[in-house]
Protein backbone atom coordinates (compact mmCIF):
# COMPACT_ATOMS: atom_id res chain seq x y z
CA UNK A 1 0.00 0.00 0.00
CA UNK A 2 1.19 3.36 -1.11
CA UNK A 3 1.15 6.69 1.64
CA UNK A 4 -1.33 7.82 -0.55
CA UNK A 5 -3.29 5.01 -0.51
CA UNK A 6 -2.92 4.60 3.46
CA UNK A 7 -4.42 8.67 3.36
CA UNK A 8 -7.42 7.55 1.64
CA UNK A 9 -8.11 4.23 3.69
CA UNK A 10 -8.09 6.58 6.89
CA UNK A 11 -11.58 8.01 6.53
CA UNK A 12 -14.32 6.13 7.99
CA UNK A 13 -16.43 6.94 4.60
CA UNK A 14 -13.40 5.09 2.99
CA UNK A 15 -14.01 2.00 4.79
CA UNK A 16 -17.59 1.91 4.62
CA UNK A 17 -17.70 3.16 0.48
CA UNK A 18 -15.12 0.27 -0.52
CA UNK A 19 -15.36 -3.52 0.73
CA UNK A 20 -14.93 -5.66 -2.77
CA UNK A 21 -15.93 -4.36 -6.13
CA UNK A 22 -16.27 -6.79 -8.99
CA UNK A 23 -16.56 -4.35 -11.87
CA UNK A 24 -20.32 -4.86 -12.60
CA UNK A 25 -20.91 -1.71 -13.88
CA UNK A 26 -24.04 -1.51 -12.45
CA UNK A 27 -23.36 1.68 -10.69
CA UNK A 28 -22.20 3.70 -14.06
CA UNK A 29 -25.35 2.35 -15.49
CA UNK A 30 -27.69 3.65 -12.88
CA UNK A 31 -25.13 6.88 -12.62
CA UNK A 32 -26.41 10.65 -14.06
CA UNK A 33 -22.84 11.61 -13.93
CA UNK A 34 -22.21 8.88 -16.40
CA UNK A 35 -25.32 9.65 -18.79
CA UNK A 36 -23.67 13.14 -19.57
CA UNK A 37 -20.15 13.20 -18.35
CA UNK A 38 -17.09 11.04 -19.57
CA UNK A 39 -17.50 9.27 -16.12
CA UNK A 40 -17.78 5.67 -14.77
CA UNK A 41 -17.42 5.12 -11.24
CA UNK A 42 -16.65 1.82 -11.85
CA UNK A 43 -13.70 3.18 -12.99
CA UNK A 44 -12.94 5.09 -10.03
CA UNK A 45 -13.46 1.83 -7.82
CA UNK A 46 -11.10 0.02 -9.82
CA UNK A 47 -8.97 2.60 -9.58
CA UNK A 48 -8.81 2.76 -5.82
CA UNK A 49 -8.50 -1.29 -5.70
CA UNK A 50 -5.54 -1.03 -7.47
CA UNK A 51 -3.68 1.06 -4.06
CA UNK A 52 -1.57 2.26 -6.95
CA UNK A 53 -0.46 5.56 -5.66
CA UNK A 54 0.65 7.09 -8.89
CA UNK A 55 -2.68 6.12 -9.95
CA UNK A 56 -4.95 7.67 -7.26
CA UNK A 57 -2.54 11.05 -7.71
CA UNK A 58 -3.74 11.28 -11.21
CA UNK A 59 -7.33 10.67 -10.33
CA UNK A 60 -6.84 13.54 -7.77
CA UNK A 61 -5.32 15.60 -10.22
CA UNK A 62 -8.43 14.79 -12.85
CA UNK A 63 -11.27 16.67 -13.91
CA UNK A 64 -13.27 13.08 -13.53
CA UNK A 65 -13.33 13.32 -9.59
CA UNK A 66 -15.49 16.12 -9.75
CA UNK A 67 -18.18 14.72 -12.24
CA UNK A 68 -20.24 13.02 -9.62
CA UNK A 69 -23.33 14.82 -8.36
CA UNK A 70 -23.34 13.19 -5.06
CA UNK A 71 -27.12 11.81 -5.45
CA UNK A 72 -25.57 8.36 -4.41
CA UNK A 73 -28.09 6.48 -6.57
CA UNK A 74 -25.16 3.90 -6.87
CA UNK A 75 -25.23 3.46 -2.87
CA UNK A 76 -28.24 1.84 -3.46
CA UNK A 77 -27.71 -0.84 -6.79
CA UNK A 78 -24.28 -1.81 -6.03
CA UNK A 79 -25.06 -5.88 -5.13
CA UNK A 80 -21.74 -5.78 -3.13
CA UNK A 81 -22.40 -2.80 -1.02
CA UNK A 82 -19.82 -0.18 -1.78
CA UNK A 83 -20.33 3.44 -2.39
CA UNK A 84 -18.57 4.97 -5.20
CA UNK A 85 -20.62 8.47 -4.41
CA UNK A 86 -18.78 7.75 -1.11
CA UNK A 87 -15.50 7.33 -2.18
CA UNK A 88 -15.70 10.68 -4.27
CA UNK A 89 -16.13 12.53 -1.36
CA UNK A 90 -12.86 11.23 -0.09
CA UNK A 91 -11.05 11.59 -3.42
CA UNK A 92 -12.45 15.73 -3.26
CA UNK A 93 -11.30 16.05 0.05
CA UNK A 94 -7.72 15.57 -0.45
CA UNK A 95 -7.27 16.84 -3.81
CA UNK A 96 -8.17 20.25 -2.03
CA UNK A 97 -6.10 19.70 0.85
CA UNK A 98 -3.08 18.22 -1.39
CA UNK A 99 -4.11 21.33 -3.42
CA UNK A 100 -4.20 18.68 -6.73
CA UNK A 101 -8.09 20.07 -7.38
CA UNK A 102 -6.07 23.30 -9.26
CA UNK A 103 -4.84 21.25 -11.45
CA UNK A 104 -8.47 20.33 -13.49
CA UNK A 105 -10.91 22.93 -14.73
CA UNK A 106 -13.69 21.24 -12.79
CA UNK A 107 -11.30 21.37 -10.18
CA UNK A 108 -10.75 24.61 -9.63
CA UNK A 109 -14.33 25.71 -9.30
CA UNK A 110 -14.06 24.93 -5.45
CA UNK A 111 -12.62 28.29 -5.22
CA UNK A 112 -16.08 29.50 -6.51
CA UNK A 113 -18.20 27.13 -4.32
CA UNK A 114 -15.89 28.58 -0.97
CA UNK A 115 -16.30 31.97 -1.48
CA UNK A 116 -20.47 31.24 -2.23
CA UNK A 117 -22.02 28.51 -0.16
CA UNK A 118 -18.63 28.55 2.18
CA UNK A 119 -18.38 32.02 3.38
CA UNK A 120 -22.54 32.10 3.71
CA UNK A 121 -22.46 29.59 6.38
CA UNK A 122 -20.08 31.67 8.34
CA UNK A 123 -21.64 34.95 7.73
CA UNK A 124 -25.26 33.90 7.55
CA UNK A 125 -25.32 30.50 9.38
CA UNK A 126 -27.03 29.38 6.15
CA UNK A 127 -25.78 28.00 3.04
CA UNK A 128 -27.44 29.89 0.43
CA UNK A 129 -29.20 33.64 1.49
CA UNK A 130 -31.48 35.71 -0.51
CA UNK A 131 -30.15 38.89 -1.11
CA UNK A 132 -26.59 37.04 -2.34
CA UNK A 133 -29.13 34.80 -5.13
CA UNK A 134 -28.60 37.40 -7.83
CA UNK A 135 -30.51 37.25 -11.11
CA UNK A 136 -27.98 37.92 -13.35
CA UNK A 137 -26.32 35.23 -12.36
CA UNK A 138 -29.31 33.01 -12.26
CA UNK A 139 -31.05 33.25 -15.36
CA UNK A 140 -32.81 29.69 -15.25
CA UNK A 141 -34.64 31.16 -12.00
CA UNK A 142 -36.70 33.43 -14.46
CA UNK A 143 -38.70 36.54 -13.63
CA UNK A 144 -40.26 35.08 -10.89
CA UNK A 145 -37.38 34.86 -9.06
CA UNK A 146 -36.27 38.56 -10.55
CA UNK A 147 -39.55 40.02 -9.11
CA UNK A 148 -38.65 38.53 -5.98
CA UNK A 149 -35.66 39.30 -5.70
CA UNK A 150 -36.76 42.80 -5.95
CA UNK A 151 -39.29 42.97 -3.73
CA UNK A 152 -37.04 40.17 -1.21
CA UNK A 153 -38.35 41.49 1.89
CA UNK A 154 -42.37 42.26 1.53
CA UNK A 155 -42.36 39.24 -0.38
CA UNK A 156 -40.75 37.54 2.73
CA UNK A 157 -42.63 39.33 4.83
CA UNK A 158 -46.13 38.13 2.84
CA UNK A 159 -44.73 34.39 3.06
CA UNK A 160 -44.81 34.97 6.86
CA UNK A 161 -41.07 34.79 7.04
CA UNK A 162 -38.80 36.51 9.67
CA UNK A 163 -36.46 38.12 7.50
CA UNK A 164 -33.72 39.38 9.20
CA UNK A 165 -35.16 39.98 11.94
CA UNK A 166 -34.57 38.16 15.72
CA UNK A 167 -36.09 35.09 17.70
CA UNK A 168 -36.84 32.05 15.49
CA UNK A 169 -38.58 31.79 12.29
CA UNK A 170 -37.73 31.83 8.21
CA UNK A 171 -34.45 33.37 7.59
CA UNK A 172 -34.37 35.07 10.54
CA UNK A 173 -31.00 36.92 11.51
CA UNK A 174 -29.12 34.03 12.97
CA UNK A 175 -27.65 36.05 16.03
CA UNK A 176 -23.68 36.79 16.42
CA UNK A 177 -22.78 34.32 19.12
CA UNK A 178 -24.31 31.54 17.39
CA UNK A 179 -22.59 32.44 13.80
CA UNK A 180 -19.31 32.47 16.58
CA UNK A 181 -20.09 28.94 17.68
CA UNK A 182 -19.84 27.88 14.31
CA UNK A 183 -16.86 29.77 13.39
CA UNK A 184 -15.05 27.96 16.30
CA UNK A 185 -16.25 24.56 15.18
CA UNK A 186 -14.21 25.17 11.44
CA UNK A 187 -11.19 26.03 13.55
CA UNK A 188 -11.22 23.03 15.84
CA UNK A 189 -12.38 20.61 13.20
CA UNK A 190 -10.64 21.47 9.98
CA UNK A 191 -13.17 23.50 7.97
CA UNK A 192 -10.99 26.63 8.41
CA UNK A 193 -8.23 24.58 7.51
CA UNK A 194 -9.74 23.48 4.29
CA UNK A 195 -11.12 26.77 3.12
CA UNK A 196 -7.38 28.54 3.47
CA UNK A 197 -5.92 25.59 1.56
CA UNK A 198 -8.53 26.17 -0.97
CA UNK A 199 -7.79 29.82 -1.39
CA UNK A 200 -3.82 29.57 -0.91
CA UNK A 201 -3.65 26.57 -3.47
CA UNK A 202 -5.37 28.90 -5.74
CA UNK A 203 -3.46 31.89 -5.60
CA UNK A 204 -0.71 30.16 -5.95
CA UNK A 205 -2.35 28.39 -9.32
CA UNK A 206 -4.22 32.45 -10.81
CA UNK A 207 0.01 33.38 -10.44
CA UNK A 208 1.05 30.51 -12.37
CA UNK A 209 -1.84 31.12 -14.72
CA UNK A 210 -1.15 34.83 -14.59
CA UNK A 211 -4.66 35.23 -14.47
CA UNK A 212 -6.02 38.02 -11.57
CA UNK A 213 -7.22 36.93 -8.55
CA UNK A 214 -8.18 39.40 -5.20
CA UNK A 215 -10.13 38.36 -2.31
CA UNK A 216 -13.79 39.34 -4.04
CA UNK A 217 -15.89 37.84 -6.62
CA UNK A 218 -15.50 40.25 -9.43
CA UNK A 219 -12.44 39.43 -10.77
CA UNK A 220 -11.03 37.61 -13.83
CA UNK A 221 -10.12 34.19 -12.15
CA UNK A 222 -13.77 34.18 -10.48
CA UNK A 223 -15.33 34.55 -13.41
CA UNK A 224 -13.27 31.65 -15.22
CA UNK A 225 -13.59 28.96 -13.03
CA UNK A 226 -17.42 30.06 -12.41
CA UNK A 227 -18.32 30.14 -15.99
CA UNK A 228 -15.87 28.30 -18.57
CA UNK A 229 -16.51 25.25 -19.67
CA UNK A 230 -13.78 24.16 -22.36
CA UNK A 231 -16.59 21.72 -23.44
CA UNK A 232 -13.84 18.60 -23.04
CA UNK A 233 -15.89 16.62 -20.64
CA UNK A 234 -18.53 14.85 -22.79
CA UNK A 235 -19.25 11.72 -23.00
CA UNK A 236 -18.16 10.24 -27.11
CA UNK A 237 -21.72 9.29 -28.32
CA UNK B 1 -50.24 0.49 -12.47
CA UNK B 2 -49.76 -2.85 -10.70
CA UNK B 3 -49.41 -2.17 -7.34
CA UNK B 4 -49.78 -5.26 -5.24
CA UNK B 5 -45.86 -6.43 -5.80
CA UNK B 6 -45.04 -2.82 -4.26
CA UNK B 7 -47.10 -2.57 -1.44
CA UNK B 8 -45.31 -6.02 -0.11
CA UNK B 9 -42.10 -4.36 -0.48
CA UNK B 10 -43.52 -1.12 0.99
CA UNK B 11 -44.86 -3.19 4.33
CA UNK B 12 -41.26 -4.31 4.22
CA UNK B 13 -39.59 -0.60 4.66
CA UNK B 14 -42.51 0.70 7.37
CA UNK B 15 -40.02 3.01 10.10
CA UNK B 16 -41.02 4.33 12.79
CA UNK B 17 -42.41 8.24 13.37
CA UNK B 18 -43.22 9.51 16.21
CA UNK B 19 -46.43 11.03 16.96
CA UNK B 20 -45.61 14.59 18.82
CA UNK B 21 -43.10 17.09 20.41
CA UNK B 22 -41.25 17.71 17.42
CA UNK B 23 -38.00 19.70 17.40
CA UNK B 24 -37.69 21.01 14.09
CA UNK B 25 -34.72 22.16 12.05
CA UNK B 26 -35.02 24.44 9.03
CA UNK B 27 -34.17 23.81 5.36
CA UNK B 28 -31.64 26.56 3.72
CA UNK B 29 -33.28 26.11 0.30
CA UNK B 30 -36.49 26.01 1.39
CA UNK B 31 -36.71 29.24 3.29
CA UNK B 32 -35.24 31.13 0.33
CA UNK B 33 -37.80 29.43 -2.27
CA UNK B 34 -40.69 27.97 -0.85
CA UNK B 35 -40.79 29.55 3.06
CA UNK B 36 -44.62 29.39 2.88
CA UNK B 37 -44.28 25.88 3.03
CA UNK B 38 -42.25 26.00 6.54
CA UNK B 39 -44.97 27.86 7.82
CA UNK B 40 -47.52 25.67 6.58
CA UNK B 41 -46.19 22.41 8.22
CA UNK B 42 -46.17 24.46 11.88
CA UNK B 43 -49.62 25.66 10.67
CA UNK B 44 -50.43 22.03 10.34
CA UNK B 45 -48.98 19.93 13.20
CA UNK B 46 -49.76 22.96 15.83
CA UNK B 47 -53.48 24.43 14.22
CA UNK B 48 -54.73 21.51 12.40
CA UNK B 49 -53.24 18.26 14.25
CA UNK B 50 -52.96 19.56 17.76
CA UNK B 51 -49.09 19.12 17.99
CA UNK B 52 -46.38 20.56 19.90
CA UNK B 53 -43.65 21.34 17.23
CA UNK B 54 -40.31 23.75 18.44
CA UNK B 55 -37.83 25.82 16.90
CA UNK B 56 -34.47 26.75 18.74
CA UNK B 57 -33.80 29.95 17.41
CA UNK B 58 -30.34 29.43 17.73
CA UNK B 59 -29.96 26.55 15.15
CA UNK B 60 -28.54 26.64 11.39
CA UNK B 61 -27.65 25.14 8.77
CA UNK B 62 -26.22 21.51 8.88
CA UNK B 63 -23.79 22.80 6.32
CA UNK B 64 -24.96 19.82 4.51
CA UNK B 65 -24.47 21.86 0.91
CA UNK B 66 -21.28 23.04 1.58
CA UNK B 67 -20.39 19.15 2.66
CA UNK B 68 -22.34 17.81 -0.53
CA UNK B 69 -20.19 20.65 -2.75
CA UNK B 70 -16.95 19.17 -0.87
CA UNK B 71 -15.90 22.60 1.00
CA UNK B 72 -17.13 21.44 4.23
CA UNK B 73 -15.20 18.34 5.93
CA UNK B 74 -16.74 15.81 7.26
CA UNK B 75 -15.80 16.32 10.94
CA UNK B 76 -16.68 19.75 10.15
CA UNK B 77 -20.58 18.65 9.11
CA UNK B 78 -20.74 16.27 11.91
CA UNK B 79 -19.77 18.34 14.65
CA UNK B 80 -22.10 21.00 13.23
CA UNK B 81 -24.95 17.88 13.27
CA UNK B 82 -24.01 17.63 17.05
CA UNK B 83 -24.62 21.39 17.83
CA UNK B 84 -28.29 20.94 16.31
CA UNK B 85 -28.61 17.32 18.61
CA UNK B 86 -27.47 19.67 21.72
CA UNK B 87 -30.01 22.69 20.77
CA UNK B 88 -33.02 19.52 20.79
CA UNK B 89 -31.15 18.10 24.18
CA UNK B 90 -31.17 21.94 25.85
CA UNK B 91 -34.50 22.60 24.78
CA UNK B 92 -36.14 19.21 26.32
CA UNK B 93 -37.09 16.98 23.49
CA UNK B 94 -36.41 13.69 21.43
CA UNK B 95 -38.04 13.79 18.69
CA UNK B 96 -35.84 15.70 15.58
CA UNK B 97 -37.65 16.48 12.82
CA UNK B 98 -35.94 18.14 9.41
CA UNK B 99 -37.34 20.08 7.06
CA UNK B 100 -35.01 19.31 4.40
CA UNK B 101 -33.65 16.35 2.51
CA UNK B 102 -30.11 16.79 2.19
CA UNK B 103 -29.86 17.23 6.13
CA UNK B 104 -31.85 14.31 6.83
CA UNK B 105 -29.55 11.99 4.52
CA UNK B 106 -26.60 13.33 6.64
CA UNK B 107 -28.44 12.65 9.71
CA UNK B 108 -29.11 10.10 8.97
CA UNK B 109 -25.59 8.89 7.57
CA UNK B 110 -23.64 10.69 10.55
CA UNK B 111 -25.99 8.26 13.69
CA UNK B 112 -25.10 5.20 11.33
CA UNK B 113 -21.47 6.16 10.97
CA UNK B 114 -21.44 6.65 14.87
CA UNK B 115 -23.04 3.47 15.57
CA UNK B 116 -20.12 1.42 13.50
CA UNK B 117 -17.67 3.91 14.72
CA UNK B 118 -17.98 4.87 18.46
CA UNK B 119 -14.64 6.53 18.46
CA UNK B 120 -16.04 8.80 15.64
CA UNK B 121 -19.08 10.08 17.98
CA UNK B 122 -16.64 10.23 21.06
CA UNK B 123 -14.45 12.76 19.08
CA UNK B 124 -17.17 14.83 17.56
CA UNK B 125 -18.21 15.04 21.28
CA UNK B 126 -14.79 16.39 22.08
CA UNK B 127 -14.78 18.69 19.14
CA UNK B 128 -18.31 20.29 19.98
CA UNK B 129 -17.17 20.70 23.67
CA UNK B 130 -13.82 22.42 22.74
CA UNK B 131 -15.77 24.53 20.19
CA UNK B 132 -18.81 25.66 21.59
CA UNK B 133 -19.13 24.18 25.20
CA UNK B 134 -22.22 21.86 24.44
CA UNK B 135 -23.26 18.34 24.85
CA UNK B 136 -25.63 16.13 23.08
CA UNK B 137 -28.11 13.30 23.36
CA UNK B 138 -28.87 11.90 20.20
CA UNK B 139 -32.37 11.75 19.02
CA UNK B 140 -34.37 8.93 20.16
CA UNK B 141 -36.66 9.29 16.28
CA UNK B 142 -35.44 10.94 13.24
CA UNK B 143 -38.06 11.77 10.56
CA UNK B 144 -38.09 13.97 7.97
CA UNK B 145 -41.33 16.32 7.73
CA UNK B 146 -42.99 14.62 4.91
CA UNK B 147 -42.70 11.30 7.03
CA UNK B 148 -44.65 13.42 9.34
CA UNK B 149 -47.35 14.71 6.95
CA UNK B 150 -47.51 11.30 5.79
CA UNK B 151 -47.66 9.98 9.20
CA UNK B 152 -50.95 12.43 9.60
CA UNK B 153 -52.16 12.12 5.92
CA UNK B 154 -55.68 10.18 7.06
CA UNK B 155 -56.55 12.93 9.50
CA UNK B 156 -55.68 15.26 7.01
CA UNK B 157 -57.78 13.46 4.47
CA UNK B 158 -60.57 13.74 6.67
CA UNK B 159 -60.48 17.37 7.14
CA UNK B 160 -59.86 17.69 2.97
CA UNK B 161 -62.23 20.46 1.70
CA UNK B 162 -60.85 19.31 -1.58
CA UNK B 163 -59.43 16.11 -2.62
CA UNK B 164 -56.82 15.56 -5.85
CA UNK B 165 -60.08 14.71 -8.61
CA UNK B 166 -60.99 16.50 -11.31
CA UNK B 167 -63.70 18.68 -10.59
CA UNK B 168 -65.45 18.73 -14.06
CA UNK B 169 -64.78 14.64 -15.07
CA UNK B 170 -65.02 13.30 -11.50
CA UNK B 171 -61.66 11.27 -12.66
CA UNK B 172 -58.35 11.05 -9.98
CA UNK B 173 -55.79 13.38 -10.90
CA UNK B 174 -52.84 12.29 -12.33
CA UNK B 175 -49.72 12.82 -10.11
CA UNK B 176 -46.15 12.57 -9.98
CA UNK B 177 -44.31 11.81 -7.13
CA UNK B 178 -40.70 12.78 -6.81
CA UNK B 179 -38.16 11.73 -4.08
CA UNK B 180 -35.42 13.43 -3.35
CA UNK B 181 -32.62 11.22 -3.80
CA UNK B 182 -30.91 11.61 -0.32
CA UNK B 183 -34.23 10.43 1.67
CA UNK B 184 -33.26 7.04 1.21
CA UNK B 185 -31.38 5.69 -1.49
CA UNK B 186 -27.86 5.34 0.99
CA UNK B 187 -30.10 4.06 3.97
CA UNK B 188 -33.56 2.56 2.37
CA UNK B 189 -34.74 1.09 5.34
CA UNK B 190 -34.33 5.00 7.16
CA UNK B 191 -37.25 6.14 4.56
CA UNK B 192 -41.14 5.20 4.27
CA UNK B 193 -41.14 2.45 1.32
CA UNK B 194 -37.44 2.03 0.94
CA UNK B 195 -35.26 3.32 -1.79
CA UNK B 196 -36.90 1.52 -4.80
CA UNK B 197 -40.99 2.16 -4.13
CA UNK B 198 -40.50 4.88 -1.45
CA UNK B 199 -44.81 5.43 -0.36
CA UNK B 200 -43.93 8.76 1.94
CA UNK B 201 -45.51 11.01 -1.08
CA UNK B 202 -47.54 8.10 -3.23
CA UNK B 203 -49.49 7.32 0.37
CA UNK B 204 -50.60 11.34 0.47
CA UNK B 205 -51.34 11.38 -3.18
CA UNK B 206 -53.67 7.76 -2.59
CA UNK B 207 -55.24 8.87 0.86
CA UNK B 208 -56.07 12.44 -0.88
CA UNK B 209 -58.01 11.22 -3.93
CA UNK B 210 -55.21 11.45 -6.17
CA UNK B 211 -53.61 8.26 -8.88
CA UNK B 212 -49.80 8.00 -8.98
CA UNK B 213 -48.48 7.82 -11.97
CA UNK B 214 -45.60 5.23 -13.16
CA UNK B 215 -43.43 6.36 -15.49
CA UNK B 216 -40.02 5.20 -16.47
CA UNK B 217 -37.58 7.84 -14.77
CA UNK B 218 -39.51 8.00 -11.98
CA UNK B 219 -36.43 7.18 -10.05
CA UNK B 220 -33.78 9.83 -11.42
CA UNK B 221 -32.12 12.33 -9.78
CA UNK B 222 -33.84 16.18 -10.56
CA UNK B 223 -30.30 16.89 -11.27
CA UNK B 224 -29.07 19.49 -8.45
CA UNK B 225 -25.96 17.49 -7.69
CA UNK B 226 -24.62 20.21 -5.72
CA UNK B 227 -21.35 21.60 -7.42
CA UNK B 228 -23.44 20.64 -10.64
CA UNK B 229 -25.73 23.37 -10.23
CA UNK B 230 -23.86 26.07 -7.98
CA UNK B 231 -21.16 26.47 -10.62
CA UNK B 232 -22.99 28.37 -13.65
CA UNK B 233 -20.60 25.90 -16.07
CA UNK B 234 -21.38 22.86 -14.96
CA UNK B 235 -25.96 23.82 -15.05
CA UNK B 236 -26.40 21.63 -17.99
CA UNK B 237 -25.85 18.58 -16.21
CA UNK B 238 -28.51 19.85 -13.86
CA UNK B 239 -30.48 20.82 -16.34
CA UNK B 240 -30.65 17.49 -18.82
CA UNK B 241 -31.20 15.30 -15.82
CA UNK B 242 -34.56 17.34 -15.34
CA UNK B 243 -35.01 17.47 -19.20
CA UNK B 244 -34.66 13.74 -19.17
CA UNK B 245 -37.46 13.41 -16.60
CA UNK B 246 -40.11 15.78 -18.49
CA UNK B 247 -39.57 13.89 -21.36
CA UNK B 248 -40.63 10.54 -19.68
CA UNK B 249 -43.34 11.89 -17.84
CA UNK B 250 -45.11 14.08 -20.52
CA UNK B 251 -46.33 11.02 -22.15
CA UNK B 252 -48.79 10.04 -18.69
CA UNK B 253 -50.20 13.91 -19.04
CA UNK B 254 -49.32 14.36 -15.09
CA UNK B 255 -51.80 17.35 -13.59
CA UNK B 256 -48.84 17.61 -10.80
CA UNK B 257 -45.42 16.87 -9.60
CA UNK B 258 -45.54 16.87 -5.87
CA UNK B 259 -41.82 16.62 -4.17
CA UNK B 260 -40.48 16.50 -0.53
CA UNK B 261 -36.61 17.38 -0.88
CA UNK B 262 -35.93 21.28 -1.23
CA UNK B 263 -34.26 21.34 -4.01
CA UNK B 264 -36.16 19.55 -6.19
CA UNK B 265 -39.49 21.36 -6.55
CA UNK B 266 -37.53 24.12 -7.32
CA UNK B 267 -35.44 22.88 -9.98
CA UNK B 268 -38.17 20.80 -11.38
CA UNK B 269 -40.40 24.70 -11.18
CA UNK B 270 -37.19 26.53 -12.87
CA UNK B 271 -35.80 24.06 -15.30
CA UNK B 272 -39.80 24.17 -16.78
CA UNK B 273 -38.91 27.87 -17.67
CA UNK B 274 -35.60 27.40 -18.65
CA UNK B 275 -36.65 24.92 -21.72
CA UNK B 276 -39.42 26.98 -22.57
CA UNK B 277 -37.21 29.78 -23.28
CA UNK B 278 -34.03 27.49 -24.79
CA UNK B 279 -36.87 25.48 -26.60
CA UNK B 280 -40.24 26.33 -26.50
CA UNK B 281 -40.90 23.46 -25.06
CA UNK B 282 -43.97 23.10 -22.61
CA UNK B 283 -44.66 19.86 -20.98
CA UNK B 284 -48.72 20.70 -20.13
CA UNK B 285 -51.49 21.27 -22.12
CA UNK B 286 -51.92 24.35 -24.53
CA UNK B 287 -48.62 25.76 -23.55
CA UNK B 288 -49.10 25.36 -19.75
CA UNK B 289 -45.99 23.77 -17.29
CA UNK B 290 -46.63 20.95 -14.96
CA UNK B 291 -47.19 22.51 -11.37
CA UNK B 292 -44.50 21.30 -8.97
CA UNK B 293 -45.67 21.30 -5.35
CA UNK B 294 -44.35 20.60 -1.92
CA UNK B 295 -46.10 18.18 -0.18
CA UNK B 296 -46.88 20.97 2.52
CA UNK B 297 -48.52 23.18 0.24
CA UNK B 298 -50.56 20.19 -1.76
CA UNK B 299 -51.55 19.75 2.51
CA UNK B 300 -52.94 23.13 2.34
CA UNK B 301 -54.84 22.81 -0.82
CA UNK B 302 -56.22 19.97 0.11
CA UNK B 303 -57.45 21.34 3.31
CA UNK B 304 -58.49 24.52 1.47
CA UNK B 305 -55.95 27.26 2.98
CA UNK B 306 -54.98 30.12 0.11
CA UNK B 307 -53.21 29.45 -2.69
CA UNK B 308 -51.21 32.51 -2.15
CA UNK B 309 -50.89 31.98 1.87
CA UNK B 310 -49.03 29.18 0.85
CA UNK B 311 -46.74 30.68 -1.77
CA UNK B 312 -47.77 29.46 -5.37
CA UNK B 313 -47.59 33.08 -6.45
CA UNK B 314 -43.78 32.52 -6.36
CA UNK B 315 -43.71 29.27 -8.51
CA UNK B 316 -42.71 30.39 -12.53
CA UNK B 317 -44.99 27.26 -13.50
CA UNK B 318 -47.72 28.60 -12.22
CA UNK B 319 -50.33 26.46 -10.42
CA UNK B 320 -53.45 28.14 -11.66
CA UNK B 321 -54.32 25.07 -14.28
CA UNK B 322 -54.29 22.57 -11.06
CA UNK B 323 -56.75 24.89 -9.11
CA UNK B 324 -59.15 24.91 -11.35
CA UNK B 325 -58.95 21.35 -11.89
CA UNK B 326 -59.85 20.70 -7.97
CA UNK B 327 -62.37 23.27 -8.08
CA UNK B 328 -60.47 25.75 -5.80
CA UNK B 329 -60.91 29.43 -5.84
CA UNK B 330 -58.48 32.17 -6.41
CA UNK B 331 -58.76 35.53 -6.83
CA UNK B 332 -56.07 36.61 -9.22
CA UNK B 333 -56.33 40.12 -8.48
CA UNK B 334 -54.56 39.34 -4.77
CA UNK B 335 -51.52 37.34 -6.29
CA UNK B 336 -48.73 39.57 -6.30
CA UNK B 337 -50.06 41.92 -3.25
CA UNK B 338 -47.78 42.38 0.56
CA UNK B 339 -49.09 41.63 3.36
CA UNK B 340 -50.62 45.16 3.50
CA UNK B 341 -52.79 44.42 0.40
CA UNK B 342 -50.37 46.89 -1.50
CA UNK B 343 -49.31 45.91 -5.20
CA UNK B 344 -45.29 44.76 -5.48
CA UNK B 345 -46.42 45.24 -9.31
CA UNK B 346 -45.80 41.32 -11.43
CA UNK B 347 -43.18 39.74 -12.65
CA UNK B 348 -42.84 39.72 -16.44
CA UNK B 349 -44.05 36.79 -18.34
CA UNK B 350 -41.93 34.20 -20.00
CA UNK B 351 -41.49 33.74 -24.05
CA UNK B 352 -43.69 30.65 -24.46
CA UNK B 353 -45.04 29.41 -20.88
CA UNK B 354 -48.28 30.37 -19.72
CA UNK B 355 -48.32 32.57 -17.32
CA UNK B 356 -51.23 34.42 -14.84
Amino acid sequence: MGELYDRLAGDVRFVEGLKACLNCGTCTAICPAAEFYAYQPRQIVDILQTHDDQAIESLLKSETIWYCGECMSCVTRCPRGNAPGLLITVLRAASQDLGYFVESEKGRQQLAIKRTVGEWILDYGYCLYPSEILPEKHPEQGPVWEWEHEHIEEVMERLGANYKKTGPGILRKVPQEDLDEIRKIFDVTGGTARFNAIENYSKQKAGEMGIDLDDTLDNDYMKKIYTENSQNHGREL
Amino acid sequence: MKVEGKRRIWKDYQKEIADDRYFYVRSCVRQNFFPASEKMFFRILKEELGKDIFENAAHTTCSGIGYHSDVVPFETTMTMVARQFALMTESGYQNFTTSCITSFGLYTEILETWHHFPEVEARVRENLKKATGREFDKPSNLSHASDVIYKFRKEIGEKARYRLVNKQTGQPLRCVEHIGCHYSRMFPGKGVGGAEYPYVLAGMIEEWGGEVIDYPERRHCCGFGFRQYLIQANRGYSLSCSKKKFDSMAPYKPDLILTNCPGCPMFLDRWQYTLSEMEGTTYGENGQGIPVLTYEELAGLVLGYDPWDLGLQVHQVPAEPLLDKMGIPYDSNRKFLNRDGQSMGRPKAPSFLKFY
